[in-house]
C-alpha cells in the first residue's frame, strides 16, 4: 500500500473526567486517519464524545478534570502531543481551525466581524492590521457578504450570516485541516443548504480536509467521503459512504437509519433505538450498545474487536462471531 | 474587462456605531444622570480655573486674624475661618485635592484589582484562590484603619493619600471583575479565539475585559465618590492631606471646633463633599442603567 498524506493521524486516543461524581470515560480508544483533501464525518447520539474527540486534537479539552491518552496524534506529520502551549497557539487557527455550532454565540458581542476575521489572518500570516483588515474584506466577499458590511457588529447580522463568518474566520488562514462541530444544527433548513454548499466550495478551492461532525445522516452523505459512527466513545463502525450507509453491518448503525423518516412511505412508522445512551461513567461492559441492540447475545458482554469487512469498512461488532449472523437491513449494491 | 463599476465603498468609510456611541446614546435620556454630569463639569472647571485666579501663599493659607469668623456677607461670601481665611476660596481652591484625589485613587483601584480579578476569574484553580482570599483578608480590616495605617507608614502626602485609597478599594474591583469575567470565560466566543490561535494574555484583555466592562465602568464612577469621601475622612482624623492645605476634609475638621457658633464652618465644606459625591453617584447610576441592555428597551 503507499504511503498515504495523512492530514491527521490520531491513535487510540482515551479521554477521561475525573470528576466528584466518578470518572466519566468519553473517549475510550479512538483511531482516525484523514487524507489530505478528504472529508470524514463523525456521526452520533449527543454525548457520545463527537466535540471532546475534536477538541482533543487541539488540546483544547480543559486538564483537569480531563485527562488525555494517546499512542499517537500527529497533524500535518507534526506531533501535536509534545508541542509547547506557544506552538499550539502558533498552530491553531492556522492549520487547524473549527467551526462551532452555534452561530449566535460563537462570535465576540463588542467587535466588528471584519476586526474578528482580521484578528486570526494577523495573528498567523505575519501581515499588519491594514492589511489583515482589506484580506477581512476580501474573505467575507469570498463567503457572500458585502465586504462593506465589515465593520457592523453580530447583533447586525441574521443566523445563517454569521455562520458565514464563521466559516470566514476558521478559512482566513486557509487551514490543512477544518473541524466542523454541528455547524447547521443551529440554522433553518434552507440555511443549511446554503452553508453546505459554501463550505464544499471553499473545501476544493483550498483543499481543506474536514471533520464533519454531526447527527444529520444526510449531511454526511453530502459532504463526507467515509464516515465515523461513534457511540459511547468508541467507533463503532467506519468505512467510506457506500460501505456505511449501503453495506451497513453495525447494529447501531441500523438503529440510526431506522429512525429516519423515509421519503418513498411518508406513513411509515419510525422505529427509534429503544432505551438510552448508558451513562459514561457506568459504561456495560463489553459492548456498550448491548443493553439496546436488538441482536444481543451472551457473546456481546466479552471485550470486543474491531473486525474489517473490506480495505475501507470496519465494524466493532462481535455479533459477526455467530455463525452467519447478519442484521435486519438489505445490503445495497 | 476592466472593472470600472465601484462596488464597494472603501473599509474606513463604513459605519461604525460603537459601544461608546450606543452608551451615550442611552445616558443622555437620564435626566438626573445628565444632571449629575452637568455638576461634575461644572465643580471640575471651576476647580481649574481656581489654580489660576488664586495664589495659595497669600489667598489660601496666608492668615488675617482681623477678619476671622465673619459670618457670610457681601465680601466673603461663605464667611471666613478662625484664621480669617475666606471660605470660598478656600473650597473652590480644595476641589482639586477631592477630585484627584478620588479620581486617581479610583484609577488606580481599577487597574490593579480589575487585572487581578480578570487574572482570576479567567484562570480559576489556585490562582483565583490566592487572589481572592488575600482580597477578603484585606476586605476584613476596617477601610479607615487600613487607610491610617498605609497613611502613617509611609508619610503624609497627597501621593501617598492616593495610593493609600487606591490600594483600600483594589479587593473590591478585583471581586467585581472577577464576577463580571465569570459568565464571559464561559462564552463559545471565548473557545473560538483560543481556537484560532490567540494567547491568554490576549484573551483576558481583548476578548474577556471589554465584554466584562460594565460593572467594571459602574464600579469605578461610584467609587469615585467613595474615594472622596474617604479621603475626607482620613483629612477629618488629621491623617490625609497635611495642613494648612484646604482640603475639605480637613476644612471640616477644622470648624468641628466652632460648630457651635460658628456652624457654617463645618456646613461648606460639607455640603462641598455632599455635592461632589451625590455628583458621581448620579452618573454612576446613569452608567449602570445605560449599561443594562434590560433597561435599554423602554427607551
Amino acid at each position: 500500500m503507499h504511503e498515504k498524506d495523512l492530514v491527521l493521524d490520531l491513535q487510540n486516543l482515551r479521554i477521561r473526567f475525573e470528576t466528584d461524581d466518578g470518572t466519566v470515560y468519553a473517549v475510550n480508544g479512538i483511531d482516525l486517519q484523514l487524507e489530505r483533501g478528504k472529508a470524514i464525518g463523525l456521526v452520533g447520539e449527543t454525548g457520545a464524545g463527537k466535540t471532546t474527540t475534536a477538541l482533543s486534537m487541539l488540546r483544547l479539552v480543559p486538564t483537569p478534570p480531563g485527562i488525555v491518552e494517546c499512542d499517537k496524534l500527529a497533524l500535518n506529520g507534526q506531533d501535536v502531543l509534545t508541542m509547547t502551549d506557544k506552538e499550539l497557539e502558533k498552530i491553531r487557527g492556522k492549520d487547524i481551525s473549527m467551526i462551532f455550532q452555534d452561530p449566535m454565540t460563537a462570535l465576540n458581542p463588542v467587535f466588528t466581524v471584519g476586526d474578528q476575521i482580521a484578528e486570526s489572518i494577523h495573528l498567523h500570516e505575519n501581515c499588519n492590521m491594514i492589511e489583515a483588515q482589506r484580506r477581512a474584506i476580501d474573505m467575507l466577499e469570498l463567503v457572500g457578504i458585502p465586504g462593506e458590511r465589515a465593520g457592523e457588529y453580530p447583533h447586525q447580522f441574521s443566523g445563517g450570516m454569521k455562520q458565514r463568518v464563521v466559516i470566514a474566520i476558521a478559512l482566513a488562514c486557509h487551514p490543512q485541516l477544518l473541524i466542523a462541530d454541528e455547524p447547521t444544527t443551529a440554522l433553518d433548513v434552507t440555511i443549511q443548504a446554503q452553508v453546505l454548499d459554501l463550505m464544499k466550495n471553499l473545501r476544493t478551492k483550498y483543499q481543506t480536509s474536514l471533520i464533519m461532525i454531526t447527527h444529520d445522516l444526510g449531511i454526511v452523505a453530502d459532504t463526507c467521503d467515509e464516515v465515523a459512527v461513534m457511540y459511547a466513545g468508541s467507533i463503532v463502525e467506519k468505512g467510506t459512504l457506500e460501505d456505511v450507509f449501503l453495506r451497513t453491518k453495525h447494529p447501531y448503525t441500523e438503529g440510526l437509519f431506522n429512525s429516519l423518516p423515509n421519503i418513498n412511505d411518508r406513513k411509515a412508522m419510525l422505529t427509534p433505538i429503544q432505551g438510552l445512551m448508558p451513562d459514561p461513567t457506568n459504561l456495560p461492559e463489553g459492548c456498550p450498545f448491548h443493553p439496546r441492540c436488538p441482536y444481543a447475545g451472551e457473546d456481546c458482554r466479552k471485550p470486543q474487536t474491531t473486525r474489517k469487512f473490506s480495505d475501507t469498512h470496519f465494524v466493532r461488532c462481535g455479533a459477526y462471531d455467530r455463525p452467519g449472523f447478519h442484521i435486519a437491513r438489505k445490503e445495497e449494491y | 474587462m476592466a472593472k470600472n463599476i465601484k462596488l464597494n465603498k472603501a473599509p474606513n468609510e463604513v459605519k461604525k456605531r460603537g459601544m461608546w456611541s450606543e452608551l451615550w446614546h442611552n445616558y443622555k435620556k437620564n435626566p438626573s444622570a445628565m444632571l449629575g454630569l452637568v455638576v461634575i463639569g461644572i465643580i471640575i472647571i471651576l476647580a481649574i480655573w481656581a489654580q489660576f485666579a488664586y495664589d495659595y501663599d497669600t489667598d489660601i493659607v496666608e492668615q488675617h486674624i482681623k477678619e476671622r469668623f465673619q459670618e457670610p456677607n457681601a465680601e466673603h461670601l461663605l464667611g471666613t475661618d478662625q484664621y480669617g481665611r475666606d471660605m470660598l476660596t478656600r473650597i473652590l481652591y480644595g476641589a482639586k485635592y477631592s477630585l484627584s484625589v478620588g479620581i486617581v485613587s479610583m484609577a488606580i483601584a481599577c487597574t490593579v484589582g480589575s487585572t487581578l480579578g480578570l487574572i482570576a476569574g479567567y484562570y480559576g484553580g489556585w490562582v483565583e484562590n490566592i487572589i481572592l482570599r488575600t482580597c477578603e483578608v484585606f476586605v476584613g480590616i476596617p477601610t479607615i484603619l487600613l487607610g491610617v495605617a498605609i497613611m502613617t507608614a509611609f508619610g503624609q502626602s497627597l501621593g501617598v493619600l492616593m495610593w493609600a485609597i487606591g490600594l483600600v478599594y483594589v479587593p473590591l474591583f478585583a471581586r467585581t471583575a472577577r464576577a463580571a469575567v465569570l459568565p464571559v470565560r464561559s462564552e463559545e466566543y471565548i473557545e473560538a479565539a483560543r481556537m484560532a490561535g490567540v494567547s491568554d494574555m490576549g484573551i483576558i484583555f481583548k476578548h474577556i475585559l471589554p465584554n466584562s466592562l460594565s460593572p467594571i465602568i459602574v464600579r469605578t464612577t461610584m467609587g469615585v465618590a467613595s474615594g472622596i469621601l474617604s479621603a475626607s475622612s482620613l483629612s477629618f482624623l488629621g491623617m490625609g492631606v497635611p495642613v494648612p492645605a484646604p482640603e475639605w476634609g480637613a476644612m471640616l475638621s477644622n470648624g468641628r471646633e466652632f460648630i457651635r457658633d460658628h456652624s457654617y464652618l463645618t456646613l461648606f465644606p460639607g455640603l462641598a463633599i455632599m455635592i461632589t459625591v451625590l455628583a458621581f453617584n448620579l452618573v454612576g447610576d446613569g452608567l449602570r442603567d445605560a449599561l443594562d441592555p434590560k433597561l435599554k428597551r423602554k427607551g
